[in-house]
Formats: C-alpha cells, sequence, structure tokens
C-alpha cells in the first residue's frame, strides 16, 4: 500500500471517529444553550461523555421476557447509525469510501436502524413501548418519502446520488438560491426534527405517557445497552446537522485532492458549523412548543408537499435549462 | 441577469409556500396572517421586479399591494372577527391533510400545463406563469376546502395575490392593468366588508353553512 | 370634439356623478331616465358613424348593434324603474336613501358595460366587466333580506373568481402575444392581436382560451358555472333582473366572442367549437329540465335565460356564417323579450304581491291587459312565431341539421322541454281561479310593450339595413 493510500484510509478513519468523538459534545450544547436561554446553569458541556461512560459501567438488566433481538439491537443499531454517520463527508468530500456514500444507501441504513429500534421497542410486551414504537413507525411512514423526494431533488440537480458529487456540485455553486433547494431545505429540516425526535415532534427529555415518542421505545434499556442506543440518537444527530451543513451550507470543505493543511481547515469549518447548529437547534426547541400528536401527520406532510414541489420545480427548471 | 431571475423566482417561490401555509392554519387568525405575509412577499416581489426590470411604475402597484394588502386588509379583517365574535376556528370541508394533497396536484398541473408551451414564446417567464397559476389555483382551492365566509374572502384576495404575480411577470403589461388590479382590490374589498356586516346583522355566524340553510334555489 | 363611443361611455359615469349628488330620489329617478335617453342617443350616433379602429377602442359590426340594444334596453329599463321603484317604497320594501346610490350605480354599470362593449384593449374590456358585475352584486343585495344577502353573496363569490380567472386568462394572451407584438399596449389591443394570431403559441393560447371559457362563462351563466344566476335574478330588484338577463349576460358573451375570433386566428390552437357546442347544450337540456321545478316566477325565468344563453353558445360553436348570424339575431332578440318578460314579471309581482307561482293565477280575470302582455311575452320567448326568436331558433335548428342531422336533436329536444314548461306556467297563470290580492299596478307598462313590438316586428319583417350587419358581423365571427 502505498504512502498516499495509507493517508487516504487513515483521513476516512478519522472522519469515522471524528463523527463519533463530536457527537456527545454537540447534544451537549443543544442542552446547554436550552438551559442557559431557561436561565438555569445547564449541565456542562462535556456531560454526554460522562454519562455514556457512566452508562457503559452499569450492569444492564434485561425483562424476563426479552428476546434476542432485545439483547442484539442496540449493537445494531449503533453500528448502523455510525456506519451512515461516517459516511457523510464533513471535512474533505472525495475520502476513500466516498463511492459508497450514496443519498440512496444512507435514508436504507437509517431506515433499517429506525426498524430495529421500534421492533426492540414492542419486544419485551409493554404498553409504552408499543406506544412509542407506533408512534415512530406513524412519523416514519410520513418523512421517509419526504425524505427520498428530497434527497432525489437534490441529486437531480447535482446529477449524481453520490453524496459527495452532490457536495462538489454545490460548493462549485456559486450561491444558487433556486426555490427547489430552498423548498428541499426546508422540507429536510422538518424531516430532521422529525427523526431526532426533536421539538415540534416529540421532546427527548420527556417522560410523560401522552407524548414520548422515542424515549417510549428505549424505556426498557440499562446499562452498556442504553449507553449504545443514546450514542446512537447522537450519532443521528450529529448526521442529520452534517448533512444539512454538507448540502446546503459545504463552504470551507475541502476538495478531494487537498493535503493535510486543507482537511484541517475543513475539520475546523465543518466543526464549528456542526455546534453553530446544534446551539441554533437550541434556540429553536425553545422557542416552539411541541405540537400535539394527531396534528404530527400534517405538519410531516407539510414536508411531503413540499419536497414534491421541489423536485417539480426542479424538473420543470432542468427542463427550460436544456 | 440571472441573480435577478433566481430573486425573483425565489420571491415567487415564498409566495407559494405561504399559500400553503393558509391552507394548513386552523384558526382564523392565523389564516389572516399568512395572508399578511403572502401580500407582503408580493409587495417585494413586485418592487425588486420594478428595481430589476426598471419599470418605476411598479413601485406604485408594490406599495398599494404592501399597505393594502399587507397591512390594512389583514387588520381591517382581524377587527372584524373580533368584532363580529366568530367562531376563531375554521370549519373545514376536508382535512388538512386532504388540501394539501390537492393543492399539491394543482400545482402539478400547473406545471404540466407550463410545460406545453415552447420556451421561446414566454421566455423566463415560463417558470413565473407556473407558479403564479399554482398560487391562483391555490387561492381557489382555499374557497372551496374552508366554509368561513372570511377565509373564503381570503382565498379570493390570494387569488388576486397570484393575477398580480402573474402580471409583473409579464413584461411591459402596462400601467392599465396595475391601476385596475388595485382599483377592483379596492372595490371588492368594499363590497366585502358591506357584506360581512350585513351578514352579522341577519345572523350571528358567517359559517357558511348557515347561509346556505336560507337557500331558496328550492322555490 | 368627443367622439361617438367616448360619448357612449363617459355620458353614463358623468350621469353616475351627478346622481350620485342629488338628494331625492324623484328627482334622481328623473334623472336616471333622461341620461339613459342621452346615452341611448349616443348610441345610435355610434351606430350610424363610422367605424373605428383606435388603440383602446374599436367600433366594428360587431359591437355597434349590442351597444345600440345596450343603450336601448338601459334607457326602457330605467323608464320601467322610475314607476317600479315608488311602488316598492310605497309598500316598504325599499328605503328612500339607497335609492339615490341605485340611480347612480345604476348608470355606472350601463357605463361600464358600454365600455366593456367598445374597448379595444383587452384589458380594458376586463375592467368594464369586472365593474359592471360588482355594481349588479350590490344592487342584487338591495332588498337586505336573509335570502338577497345570501344570494348576492353566492352571485359575489362566484363572479370574482370567475373575474379573476378571465383576468388570467387575459394575461396569458397578453404572453402570447408579446413575442410577436412587442411589449406593452399593442399586445393588449385585440385587433393587433387578432391580425397576428397565426404567430402566436398555440398551447399558450390553449391555455388562456380555456381560463377566459371558464371566467366569461361563468358570467354568461353556462352550466355548471351558473349557481350565481337563479338566486340573484330572483332576489334583486326585478330592473335589474331584466338588465342582468337582457344585457349582463349578452356582455359577457361578446367578450367571450372576441376572444373565440381570436383562437380561430391560429390554425394549430385547439377548437373552441366543440367545447362551446358541449357546454352550450349541457346549460340547454339541464336548464329546460329545471324549469319545471321553478315555484318562484323571477327563477324560472333566470333559468330560461341559461337555456337561451346555452343555445347561442351552441349556436357560436357551430360557426359558420349562417349559425353566426343566428346567434347573433338570438342575443339581440333575447335581450329585448326578456328584459320584456322581466319588465311583465315584475307588473305581476307588484299586482300579486308575491312571486311564488302557487300565487299568481287567473290573471285573465283580474288583470286583463297584463295577462294579454305576459301571455305575448311569454309565448314570444318560448319560440312561437311571428316573434323575433322563432326566427333566430329556427335558422339555428336548421342549420346545425344541415350539417349535423343527428346533433340537431339535441338542441330541439332541450327547445321543446322548454317550452313545454313555459307553457304549462303560462296556463296556471293566465287562467284559473285567482287567488290572493289584486293590487293596482303602477309601474308603467311602455317599456313592456315596446320591446314587445320590437320582437313582433323584427320576427315579420328585418331590414336590410340590419340583415347586413348581422351578416357581416357573422363573417367576422369565422
Amino acid at each position: 500500500m502505498t504512502l498516499d493510500a495509507a493517508i487516504q484510509f487513515l483521513a476516512q478513519g478519522a472522519q469515522m471517529f471524528l463523527v463519533l468523538l463530536i457527537a456527545p459534545l454537540a447534544v451537549g450544547v443543544t442542552r446547554r444553550v436550552k438551559a442557559r436561554l431557561m436561565r438555569r446553569q445547564g449541565a456542562p458541556l462535556m456531560q454526554g461523555y460522562r454519562d455514556l461512560a457512566k452508562l457503559l459501567r452499569k450492569e444492564s438488566v434485561l425483562a424476563e421476557s426479552a428476546s434476542w433481538l432485545f439483547r442484539t439491537a442496540p449493537y445494531l443499531i449503533f453500528a448502523l447509525t455510525w456506519v451512515a454517520a461516517a459516511l457523510v463527508p464533513s471535512f474533505a468530500s472525495g475520502l476513500m469510501f466516498n463511492w459508497a456514500a450514496d443519498v440512496v444507501a444512507l435514508v436504507a441504513l437509517l431506515g433499517a436502524a429506525r426498524a430495529l429500534l421500534a421492533l426492540a421497542g414492542m419486544d419485551v410486551g409493554t404498553s409504552f413501548g408499543g406506544i412509542g414504537s407506533s408512534r415512530e413507525m406513524m412519523i416514519a411512514t410520513l418523512a421517509e418519502p419526504a425524505m427520498m423526494l428530497i434527497v432525489l431533488t437534490l441529486a437531480i440537480a447535482a446529477g449524481t446520488t453520490r453524496l459527495a458529487g452532490v457536495a462538489d456540485f454545490f460548493i462549485a455553486e456559486p450561491l444558487a438560491v433556486r426555490v427547489s433547494l430552498a423548498l428541499s431545505l426546508v422540507a429536510l429540516v422538518i424531516v430532521a426534527l422529525a427523526e431526532n425526535a426533536r421539538i415540534p415532534v416529540d421532546n427527548p427529555v420527556t417522560h410523560l405517557e401522552l407524548t414520548m415518542v422515542h424515549e417510549a421505545m428505549v424505556l426498557e434499556y440499562s446499562g452498556r445497552h442504553l449507553a449504545l442506543i443514546e450514542a446512537a440518537s447522537m450519532l443521528k444527530l450529529t448526521l442529520y446537522l452534517s448533512l444539512l451543513i454538507c448540502l446546503f451550507a459545504p463552504f470551507g470543505m475541502a476538495p478531494a485532492a487537498a493535503g493535510i493543511g486543507g482537511w484541517l481547515i475543513g475539520t475546523a469549518a465543518w466543526s464549528s458549523k456542526l455546534l453553530l447548529g446544534a446551539a441554533l437547534l437550541g434556540v429553536w426547541e425553545v422557542s416552539i412548543a411541541k405540537m400535539r400528536v394527531f396534528r404530527l401527520p400534517d405538519f410531516l406532510g407539510v414536508a411531503f408537499v413540499f419536497a414534491s414541489i421541489a423536485i417539480l420545480l426542479a424538473y420543470l427548471s432542468r427542463g427550460a435549462a436544456e | 441577469m440571472k441573480l435577478a431571475y433566481e430573486i425573483s423566482h425565489l420571491l415567487a417561490g415564498v409566495m407559494l409556500v405561504v399559500s400553503f401555509a393558509q391552507l394548513y392554519q386552523q384558526r382564523i387568525a392565523a389564516v389572516l396572517n399568512a395572508f399578511a405575509a403572502q401580500s407582503i412577499t408580493l409587495a417585494l416581489a413586485v418592487a425588486w421586479a420594478a428595481w430589476s426590470e426598471d419599470r418605476p411604475d411598479l413601485f406604485i402597484t408594490a406599495t398599494i399591494a404592501f399597505l393594502l394588502k399587507g397591512v390594512l386588509i389583514p387588520v381591517a379583517l382581524h377587527r372584524t372577527v373580533t368584532r363580529l365574535g366568530v367562531h376563531r376556528e375554521v370549519e373545514k370541508v376536508v382535512g388538512v391533510g386532504m388540501a394539501l394533497l390537492v393543492g399539491l396536484a394543482l400545482c402539478g398541473l400547473s406545471q404540466a400545463l407550463v410545460v406545453k408551451i415552447a420556451p421561446v414564446s414566454a421566455g423566463l417567464a415560463r417558470d413565473e406563469l407556473a407558479l403564479a397559476m399554482a398560487i391562483v389555483l391555490l387561492g381557489f382551492l382555499m374557497m372551496i376546502v374552508r366554509r368561513n365566509a372570511v377565509t373564503q374572502v381570503v382565498g379570493f384576495m390570494s387569488m388576486e395575490n397570484g393575477l398580480i404575480l402573474a402580471a409583473t411577470g409579464a413584461q411591459g403589461m402596462p400601467l392599465v392593468v396595475e391601476v385596475s388590479v388595485a382599483f377592483s382590490v379596492l372595490i371588492a374589498l368594499f363590497v366585502f366588508a358591506v357584506f360581512v356586516f350585513r351578514i352579522r346583522e341577519r345572523f350571528d355566524t358567517i359559517d357558511i353553512e348557515a347561509l346556505d340553510r336560507m337557500r331558496g334555489d328550492r322555490r | 370634439m368627443i367622439e361617438a363611443y367616448q360619448a357612449v361611455v363617459l355620458v353614463p359615469y358623468a350621469a353616475a356623478l351627478v346622481l350620485a349628488a342629488l338628494p331625492s330620489y324623484r328627482i334622481g329617478a328623473v334623472g336616471n331616465v333622461i341620461a339613459s335617453a342621452l346615452a341611448f342617443a349616443a348610441g345610435l350616433w355610434l351606430m350610424l358613424g363610422p367605424q373605428t379602429v383606435g388603440s383602446y377602442a374599436i367600433v366594428d359590426e360587431f359591437n355597434v348593434l349590442f351597444v345600440a340594444i345596450n343603450t336601448l334596453v338601459g334607457f326602457t329599463a330605467a323608464l320601467f324603474s322610475a314607476s317600479y321603484i315608488g311602488h316598492e317604497i310605497e309598500t316598504g320594501r325599499l328605503s328612500p336613501g339607497f335609492l339615490r346610490f341605485y340611480h347612480a350605480m345604476f348608470q355606472a354599470m350601463m357605463g361600464s358595460m358600454n365600455l366593456a362593449l367598445v374597448a379595444n384593449n383587452i384589458g380594458l374590456m376586463w375592467v368594464g366587466l369586472e365593474l359592471a358585475t360588482l355594481i349588479t352584486v350590490v344592487m342584487v343585495g338591495l332588498y337586505r333580506t336573509p335570502q338577497a344577502i345570501e344570494a348576492a353573496w353566492k352571485y359575489f363569490i362566484l363572479a370574482s373568481v370567475g373575474i379573476s380567472l378571465a383576468f388570467f386568462g387575459t394575461i396569458l394572451v397578453y404572453l402570447a402575444g408579446q413575442p410577436v407584438l412587442g411589449e406593452g399596449l399593442p399586445s393588449m389591443t385585440w385587433s393587433l392581436l387578432q391580425a397576428a394570431a397565426a404567430r402566436m403559441d398555440p398551447a399558450l393560447l390553449d391555455l388562456a382560451f380555456i381560463f377566459l371559457l371558464i371566467g366569461y362563462g361563468t358570467k354568461v351563466g353556462l352550466a355548471p358555472l351558473h349557481a350565481w344566476l337563479p338566486d340573484a335574478h330572483a332576489e334583486g330588484p326585478t330592473p335589474i333582473s331584466a338588465v342582468l338577463s337582457g344585457l349582463l349576460l349578452n356582455v359577457a358573451l361578446y367578450a367571450l366572442l372576441r376572444f373565440k375570433m381570436l383562437m380561430a386566428g391560429q390554425p394549430s390552437a385547439l377548437d373552441p367549437g366543440p367545447i362551446m357546442i358541449v357546454m352550450g347544450l349541457v346549460s340547454l337540456i339541464f336548464a329546460a329540465f329545471m324549469l319545471y321545478q321553478r315555484r318562484d316566477i323571477k327563477r324560472f325565468f333566470a333559468y330560461s335565460s341559461i337555456e337561451h344563453m346555452g343555445l347561442m353558445v351552441f349556436a357560436f360553436g357551430m360557426g359558420g356564417p349562417l349559425a353566426n348570424f343566428a346567434g347573433l339575431l338570438h342575443m339581440a332578440m333575447h335581450s329585448l323579450t326578456k328584459s320584456s318578460i322581466f319588465f311583465a314579471v315584475g307588473h305581476v309581482a307588484q299586482a300579486k304581491g308575491t312571486q311564488r307561482f302557487a300565487e299568481i293565477r287567473g290573471l285573465s280575470v283580474t288583470h286583463p291587459r297584463l295577462a294579454v302582455a305576459f301571455a305575448l311575452a311569454v309565448l314570444a320567448i318560448a319560440g312561437l312565431p311571428p316573434f323575433g326568436v322563432f326566427a333566430s331558433e329556427f335558422l339555428i335548428l336548421t342549420t346545425t341539421f344541415a350539417r349535423q342531422p343527428w346533433l340537431a336533436l339535441l338542441p330541439a329536444f332541450g327547445l321543446l322541454v322548454g317550452f313545454g314548461a313555459l307553457l304549462l306556467r303560462l296556463q296556471d297563470t293566465i287562467f284559473g281561479e285567482p287567488v290572493g290580492p289584486a293590487h293596482r299596478v303602477d309601474a308603467s307598462s311602455v317599456p313592456m310593450v315596446m320591446h314587445l313590438m320590437l320582437v313582433l316586428a323584427a320576427g315579420l319583417y328585418l331590414p336590410p339595413v340590419l340583415v347586413g350587419w348581422f351578416r357581416r358581423a357573422a363573417e367576422l365571427l369565422g
């Protein structure tokens, strides 16, 4: 293996671990901003890491009716989410495995993780788990088509479904204020909020039966299993923020051939944008109220409609441009 | 200039988004706010067209649209709703989800109709025409699926917004049209204001269902 | 120096301003009649004057006759209204305060209709129609009863939607004309657009015509866009019903026909004929059947208007010199006859104090002269010879039969069904035992009789001048 290839391989690995390392920090920033805006002190920024370490040390208590699915799901979910998060271009766009970073593959990975989580929620047979799983699948039924339409719109605009290709296209195109892209942005934000169980779709800190979705599914987990699931949800948030940055604000991202210097700049740009996004999420969560569950289909329907219009407009303007 | 076109296109897209927002709202006050937002966006779009295409007469239209439809009419309607004590929720014929889906179908329809026009005929105005047509159709949809008299008028006014957008996109359409549009808005407002008060005098609601009970067509 | 076409528009508007300032309704009524007479004079002057084509106005064979009829019926309606409204005040259905605006609005409405008729600028045409429509909306709600308000509201909503869609169609026509004629005024001028139609994009013209058909078609009263018509006729004051049926529907059809002429200039665009035939037939047959169920006399004749407008649209859809001639003749005859019917209905309603058929019986006993006039009017609109309506209906049927024999069955069937309903109602109303009160009739019979005379005369002998006019206009229609 040549030195060049080795460096590329290391860079790709660095992206994987970078994403994993920064995830708890992003969640910590969100929590801190929320707390400060509510005039509380808030937990320290590193609390996420400490929580994960604590959970890993603790014993995992399983219900008697738990099956192999319940025991293995956290590992699988974590693995799927980590791979998906690692595929999204962060500080550089042409890394070694970028050919695998296909938008459709991304949606598939996330979908698989969600399916496993829903099944695990139902596995033990408690009512809370059932509630959580059914609500989660209702949200997914509406959010996933919207997600597919969004990524397809972007793929139509960029001419490829590779995330790196899309990122390159958006770096090259100078601030194209296209309506279809603006609509995709709005739709993607709505979908991201839904998928990450954030207000207004779901409250990540509630444990009231009336309002739980994600928390209900993971209620039975403890110890290292819970640590893995918590890490997976942190990674998911990082993934979506990274996706938004990569697609809609990719400046600072290093192109394929850049050396260490370019990568370092890219890393700095990416992490600062990510943490800024996390802070903005905190501000958003504080300023808006959670929606009632029966209004969620309408809310997600809006995302679907916007994504559809975006794809229609992209199709039309493509026809005009030719 | 491409940037000019992109921005006008973006503003038209925002108007479309706000039209959907109008369909989505459950409370009359929210519908009125969405309508105000749409009219303000229209004013911005017209002003941008005035500046980028060097048509100073459009600035007048933009100001009229902003003042009349962005400020005066929503404020007047807010006061009317409060004074009449109208039921604050919007009575619906079909649910929000179905309305959104039908709205989407209408957008698709306008795209499909516009695509058939040869690009050389309408030039760059083709995209804006599709958006304007979609806004007109969405306003029409709003009139059909909402049973409240106030929201029917709002739906009609948002249809007019779409028309003004289309007229702006049609380059060089003379001032006659802009003045007449503003004028008809004025007349429409006068007529509607008169009627909402008359309706209130006679009934205690402006739910169209209650009006329909007086249907005389069976005579 | 003021031109004829300017006079025909400005006189009513100026009169509207003057009338709005007059306090007394009696003086206002007289002023209304005078202003309408002046407008009629201007219309005659226009008819006899030369044809012009300007950038804002056009005077050709197609619209001169309609301006003349418009102003004539406006004059007679003003006459009728002057005597009719007095009675309404006595019975307390209206208060004098409103009437000052009533007369001003009447004149403004006439002015707007004339504006739409003489406009060469498609935007101005639209403005004229919209103004006229909105004014009639206000007037329909004049009585302020719950039914009147509901009728006016329905009319307002449907008419506004129609007008908006028509405006969109107008914009599309401008967009079609713009690459060919350049920006600005020339692309809004109908005569220039028509001349250049062959170079315009057919898909854009198709789209424009669809919007215009739906938009102006709503104002014409084509089914299924007719929902506003019966209520608006029934709840508004009778002079307004006469003007609506006799004039506004015609002006809307005129606007539609102007655009049909535009479409005819572009061969690759879709042929409006079949659509118009279908819509006309649907209106005709639907309205004919609906006639049987009506229990209110004004609603009854409103559906009769829908039926006749359907027949006209059918005729224009058929196209060709004979069918167009017949359609134009029918437009004129229907305008005169339907307004005289509504004048008669106004008398009948005042005589019996009600609009319900069940309570209007035995007119030959209580009001013999009114019964005769009413019977003649109904026979006229039913299409019996020697009235003019018979001539036009006969022409339409024969030319359709000559071209598409099977197609002719449908309008014939519709007309027969309508005929049956009309005769049935006529029999009930004229003969039979009188029920209910029998008031004195104050309104002037002159307008009604005058119209009937004209229709009768036209049925017996159409002067060659008029024949020539109709024929040339029919040729223009293509």
